[in-house]
């Protein structure tokens, strides 16, 4: 393949075997678990910080404001330095609050944003666990989330956290549909579960144009539940804050906020990371026709900047969206899945089905 | 059937004008020259207050240390809330008269609500607004002004 | 989810919730005490007084020119008809006849100041409907009109500028130049905000029947100002009553017959509209002359009782004074129009959800310290 350059497999495989060389094979396992885990951790923590610090750029652009732009060029180090005042700041637990669960939850919410992550295929070859039944792993991981979020709002012992929380548990349970349907339309397109397939099997075209209307469809509406499912504007209603002043973690100071906080953005990563390996062809660079001059200029993309740039381009929206729409009645969110955004996608997965069928898409 | 058509062009409807309000807010993402945060400490030099910007009272001198209040105290009367003490002390002139001039015109800027009434009435002209507007500082205390300076006098034209 | 609340609360048990007086959508110290059945307000009680500074108390020991500034921290954001009020009925008490010019310049101050308030006021309800980029948008347009005020009388907010007589000084040379400036720049920028927040489907659908006055409750509520307009109730004092130079423009009274959030709003957007309508006519014809007329330096007012009325942006302002013929006020009197527009929220709010509270309170456009004074 032209793009074998920038493979990663044969990177991973020699210091896979580079560590077989030196011990036996239980510690080369322990050895290769601690090294990714150390990778993600750092990746994790580095690209919360710096969605944190994009988002408020890209809101204060459209709101013409500059953002943050003292600590560091152009602000950069603006999200370190409020992290370290995070880490600083004492850790309150009110009275009467349940204290172990009110410890336990920031760390679920964090946790399950993490073991998502892990399944992800950023490149070819660099994959932490590339799963048979990867789409079924993410959507499990991460509906764990909501447990944080609910443990968060009863343990907090406050009104307003309490019904933050509540409407977060019936979002996320009647969204986890659409995000489950419309991942189920590639599902049926690519034959597969296995994400790195998945990807494969858009070497020569994404689905959202192989797919015809019916993929744009379930894009269109995976991005809705997405947005909906990371509890994030205009479906921010377990924060609400111009309602319940901040929902669920009212209550959370310091460094447990800042977990929240964290975890917000990472799912907003894995939302749009998502969207882009099912629909927008993951890492696989943007190809038209066969074997064009264009394609082959486009091959000599990293894979890396390609995954990144369309996950980017998908966060992008996202954020349009927090800042440009009101905030949805929690009511009115329920309708929006129950009449609308279910039966659709319902309808567009028999249509899918038959599409595939008949073999016609591309 | 008439449901089914309704029920369609009511999410065209809806996604229109939500893909109308993400066009203002795109369009003003992509256009950084419509940008109006003041960069203010950076653009001190530059930045001019109108002149008749209300920042505090002040007593203007010439170059003689010589200023036009006669403390009758009818900016003390004026002020709504006490912001403004004035001492005056008795002195006699050239001629050999005793004639009462001011010896401190204390200002309160902490208490200064800036209606301008003292302003307003001064027979004299001798307290204008001037156009500082960075009073913070450590010590309350030092909001409480002076405003003749020391061994400052009266203008030869001012009647008292 | 009704009925399962009363099972475990009980009967006489509510979920009881303080909504201030610290919450972003309140704007300020106003304390909402409501009684939840879920996510359904089964009942609003709010407490005010947060901000009593007694201002009224404040009046009776200040001078006629003194009262001036206090006016102005009542209502912040309609600072100038504030003032006009209390300006206006020690003129009409001494029987005192303004210039023309002043009368030009405070309608034109006036209208400049609704325009501003409606700005914000548009900001800040996008904001608590979740729309947190009208924030910015309204207060960018805003600063505009700021700056006029600035450069004319050197404050933003509380100008203390109209005063007995006439005006504490001559409007700046820029003035007019820069109002013509600012016509056609709100031209351009109004349509965005119903780009933006009117026109947007989340937006009608969290507002449209919400919160439903009848015009029966406006009246008896005494609801003023486009909150009453919105129910139909025909109230502006600048058509009733016409004061200062309302008598010879050309405006148009909005008035809607929903009564529900959404009319509210549409009432502000469209005065926006007819203040620049207003600006527009007047803005040539400021005729020179004196800024005032000589004032006695102090004035007593004539024993007896007096009252004015003028249209703020929020609704109607009553100044009702009484004099023993010394210089300070007996006792006087405001009849803030947020104060009476803030008790029918029980009202309106009562069976819906907390959400459509906030958007409910955000279109009535309450101010605070206009409430306690």
């Amino acid at each position: 393949m032209a793009f074998s350059i920038y493979d990663f497999s044969s990177f991973t495989q020699s210091i896979h075997q580079l560590l077989s060389g030196v011990m036996s094979p239980a510690w080369v396992l322990v050895s290769e678990l601690v090294l990714v885990g150390l990778v993600f951790l750092m990746f994790y923590a580095l690209l919360g910080l710096a969605l944190v610090y994009l988002e408020r750029r890209v809101c204060a652009f459209i709101q013409n404001r500059l953002g943050p732009n003292r600590v560091g060029p152009q602000g950069i180090f603006q999200t370190i330095a409020d992290l370290i005042k995070l880490l600083f700041k004492e850790i309150f637990i009110i009275k009467n609050a349940d204290k172990f669960l009110f410890n336990l939850a920031p760390f679920i919410v964090i946790i399950a944003s993490m073991m998502a992550i892990g399944a992800l295929p950023f490149a070819k070859g660099l994959h932490a666990m590339d799963f048979n039944i990867g789409v079924f792993y993410i959507l499990a991981v991460t509906s764990l989330g909501v447990v944080g979020i609910l443990l968060a709002g009863w343990s907090s012992n406050s009104k307003y956290s309490l019904l933050g929380a509540m409407r977060s548990g019936a979002q996320i349970i009647s969204y986890e549909l659409s995000v489950g349907l419309s991942m189920l339309a590639i599902i049926i397109f690519s034959g597969s579960m296995q994400l790195s397939v998945i990807v494969e099997s858009q070497a020569n075209g994404w689905w959202i144009f192989k797919g015809h209307i019916p993929a744009f469809i379930s894009f269109v509406i995976f991005l809705i539940a997405a947005t909906a499912e990371t509890n994030r504007g205009p479906f921010d209603l377990a924060e609400a804050e111009s309602e319940l002043t901040a929902g669920f973690h009212t209550e959370y100071s310091g460094i447990r906020f800042a977990f929240f906080f964290l975890a917000e953005y990472m799912n907003m990563f894995l939302a749009a990371a998502l969207a882009t390996t099912l629909f927008l062809g993951g890492w696989m660079p943007l190809h038209f026709g066969v074997d064009t001059q264009f394609n082959h200029i486009m091959d000599f993309v990293p894979p890396v900047v390609w995954f990144f740039g369309k996950t980017f381009f998908v966060i992008y929206i996202i954020m349009l969206f927090k800042w440009t729409f009101p905030r949805l009645r929690i009511d009115q969110l329920l309708t929006l899945e129950w009449k609308y955004l279910l039966p659709i996608n319902l309808f567009n997965i028999v249509l899918i089905a038959f599409l595939v069928m008949m073999g016609w898409h591309f | 059937m008439n449901a089914f058509f309704n029920y369609f062009s009511e999410i065209g409807r809806g996604v229109k004008t939500l893909l109308k309000g993400m066009q203002i807010t795109n369009g003003y993402f992509f256009k950084p020259r419509e940008i109006v945060t003041q960069k203010y400490p950076e653009n001190r030099a530059t930045l001019k207050m109108f002149d008749q910007f209300k920042g505090e009272v002040i007593m203007p001198h010439d170059d003689n240390n010589q200023h036009r209040c006669t403390g009758c105290g009818i900016c003390e009367n004026n002020c709504p809330n006490g912001s403004i003490q004035i001492l005056t002390k008795k002195e006699t002139n050239a001629e050999g008269k005793a004639v009462r001039i001011v010896d401190k015109h204390i200002y309160h800027l902490s208490m200064c609500t800036f209606c301008g009434l003292c302003i307003k009435t001064c027979p004299s002209d001798a307290i204008t607004w001037g156009q500082t507007f960075e009073h913070a500082v450590f010590d309350r205390s030092k909001l409480t002004k002076v405003l003749n300076k020391p061994g400052s006098t009266i203008k030869k034209e001012v009647k008292g | 989810m009704v009925e399962k609340a009363e099972v475990i609360l009980g009967e006489n048990e509510q979920y009881v919730i303080n909504m201030g007086p610290q919450h972003p959508s309140t704007h300020g110290v106003l304390r909402f005490e409501l009684s939840l059945k879920g996510e359904i307000v089964d009942k609003v009680v709010p407490h005010c007084g947060y901000i009593h500074r007694g201002i009224e108390k404040m009046c009776e020991a200040n001078t006629y020119q003194q009262i001036i500034h206090l006016t102005d921290r009542m209502d912040y954001l309609s600072a100038h008809p504030n003032n006009e009020a209390v300006s206006l009925l020690v003129e009409k008490a001494l029987g005192i006849e303004v210039p023309e010019r002043v009368k030009v310049i405070r309608t034109m101050l006036s209208e400049l100041g609704r325009l501003g308030s409606h700005q914000l006021w548009w900001a800040a309800f996008g904001m608590d409907l979740g729309a947190l980029t009208t924030f910015f948008y309204g207060l960018r347009d805003r600063e505009k009109i700021l700056d006029i005020f600035e450069e004319s009388f050197g404050s933003r907010l509380l100008h203390s500028y109209i005063c007995p007589g006439g005006l504490m000084n001559d409007i700046h040379p820029n003035f007019k130049t820069r109002v013509k400036e600012l016509i056609p720049y709100l031209r351009k920028k109004l349509p965005e905000y119903d780009q933006l927040l009117t026109g947007n489907v989340i937006f009608t659908e969290r507002s449209k029947n919400i919160g439903i006055m009848t015009k029966e409750d406006a009246i008896s509520y005494g609801i003023t100002g486009p909150s009453g307009r919105g129910s139909g109730f025909a109230c502006d004092v600048r058509k009733a009553e016409p004061y200062s130079a309302y008598d010879r423009v050309d405006f148009k009274e909005i008035l809607m017959t929903e009564g529900d959030t959404f009319a509210r709003y549409q009432v502000r957007i469209l005065e926006m509209y007819e203040s620049i309508k207003i600006l527009e006519q007047l803005v040539d014809q400021i005729p020179d002359g004196d800024y005032t007329v000589k004032m006695k330096p102090i004035i007593k007012l004539p024993e007896g009782e007096y009252y004015q009325r003028v249209e703020t942006a929020r609704g109607e302002l009553g100044v009702y004074a009484v004099s023993t013929g010394e210089k300070f006020p007996d006792r006087m009197r405001f009849r803030t129009p947020n104060f009476s527009n803030l008790f029918i929220i029980d009202k309106l709010a009562r069976g819906h959800k907390i959400a459509d509270l906030v958007a409910i309170s955000g279109s009535l456009d309450l101010v605070i310290p206009d409430i306690d004074r």
